[in-house]
């Protein structure tokens, strides 16, 4: 998740990161982690990312920062449930693989280099 | 060659979804999708969530997900599909290739592709479904998936702030994030190939394959390393992992 600010909207924050802030904790899929501050409309970041142990890089001069995932087990997938991807066509429209629910998908990494 | 692919196993449930990695977006991406007129979804990756999402290294990888939204095959080598009718690839090259590209073709002709292995598993999958012993069961998707550790998770971190530097501007600054991501992350030719194709030598179609330096002024080359002497290190026979059924 890249950012321009160190403070985000909790709503932004859990779009991007797929994370939910709970009172309980930090929650994704059945892991819940505790946080260090109650949740608000406003989310520190760097305090989140350290209670839930996601790297946050800054490039301070540029104003942008860096959010990378939680390693989470010592994988890249924590489970097998897909994660819901979003990106966009040619055209910029958001397409969300999970749109494609009821059809096998292959998902094929390319690259025009 | 994927598009024809498609076409045959989309009436039996499955749907393609091709993703280009490429910090250029769709100014990188836009002439390859229109030649292929796609009728699947072909979606953008400038920052290379895949890589962070699902632990993608290296292209063309793919990833196979059933009905139910779960992975049965994590990230892999995906070989293009095997050509039918026997053509040579349709990509004709100048007649005059610089020494680079030359070495460079030798290099990747001794790349393995478990070409009928991989497309006769995945035509199995599309026939029967969980009953395909190349579904994997979710303990076996996660064990297969990358390592990652606190160390790997900064490295993509660093990657996503260099793409969007890069994207900003801010060359200098995104080579010095491409370089801790190379660093942290030393599996990952997706993120070394993606650094170096924004090294551009001369212009053209090829410009973005150089990955190397400009033999006119190689000591301004900023990686430590490039395409030929990486592949060289590793052995071409070994840039891809064996297929694993």
């Amino acid at each position: 998740m890249l950012l321009r600010s160190p403070r985000v909207s909790r709503s932004e924050f859990e779009a991007s990161t797929g994370w939910r802030l709970k009172p309980e904790g930090a929650c994704q899929g059945e892991v819940c982690i505790p946080l260090s501050q109650p949740p608000g409309e406003s989310i520190d970041v760097a305090r989140v990312a350290k209670d839930i142990g996601m790297p946050l890089i800054a490039a301070p001069e540029q104003g942008l920062w860096a959010l990378g995932p939680a390693s989470i087990g010592s994988r890249a997938l924590a489970s097998a449930q897909a994660p819901d991807l979003s990106l966009p066509g040619l055209d910029g429209k958001e397409f969300r693989l999970s749109s494609l629910r009821g059809q096998k998908v292959l998902l094929y990494a390319w690259a025009p280099y | 060659m994927w598009q024809v692919l498609r076409n045959e196993l989309h009436p039996k449930g499955l749907e393609l979804v091709t993703v280009g990695l490429d910090t250029l977006g769709s100014d990188g991406c836009r002439a390859f999708i229109e030649a292929a007129k796609p009728e699947h979804p072909s979606l953008i990756d400038r920052h290379h969530v895949l890589a962070a999402l699902f632990g993608v290294v290296n292209i063309p990888s793919s990833v196979w997900i059933d009905e139910n939204g779960m992975i049965v095959r994590p990230a892999e080598t995906a070989p293009a599909p095997p050509q039918s009718d026997g053509r040579a690839s349709r990509f004709t090259l100048p007649a005059d290739l610089p020494q680079r590209f030359v070495e460079i073709r030798a290099e990747a002709a001794k790349i393995r592709k478990d070409t009928d292995a991989y497309h006769a598993a995945l035509r199995d999958w599309v026939e029967r479904g969980a009953a395909s012993r190349f579904a994997l069961p979710p303990d076996e998707v996660v064990e297969r998936s990358r390592p990652r550790d606190d160390a790997k998770a900064r490295g993509h971190a660093h990657f996503q702030l260099a793409s969007q530097l890069e994207i900003d501007g801010h060359h200098a600054a995104a080579v010095h994030h491409f370089r801790e991501a190379h660093r942290l992350v030393p599996e990952s030719w997706t993120f070394r190939r993606q650094a170096w194709s924004l090294e551009k030598v001369g212009d053209g179609p090829l410009a973005r394959f150089w990955q190397g330096p400009n033999p006119d002024a190689p000591e301004a080359w900023p990686y430590d390393g490039d395409w030929l002497s990486d592949v060289r290190k590793v052995g071409a026979e070994n840039y891809n992992e064996p297929w694993r059924p």
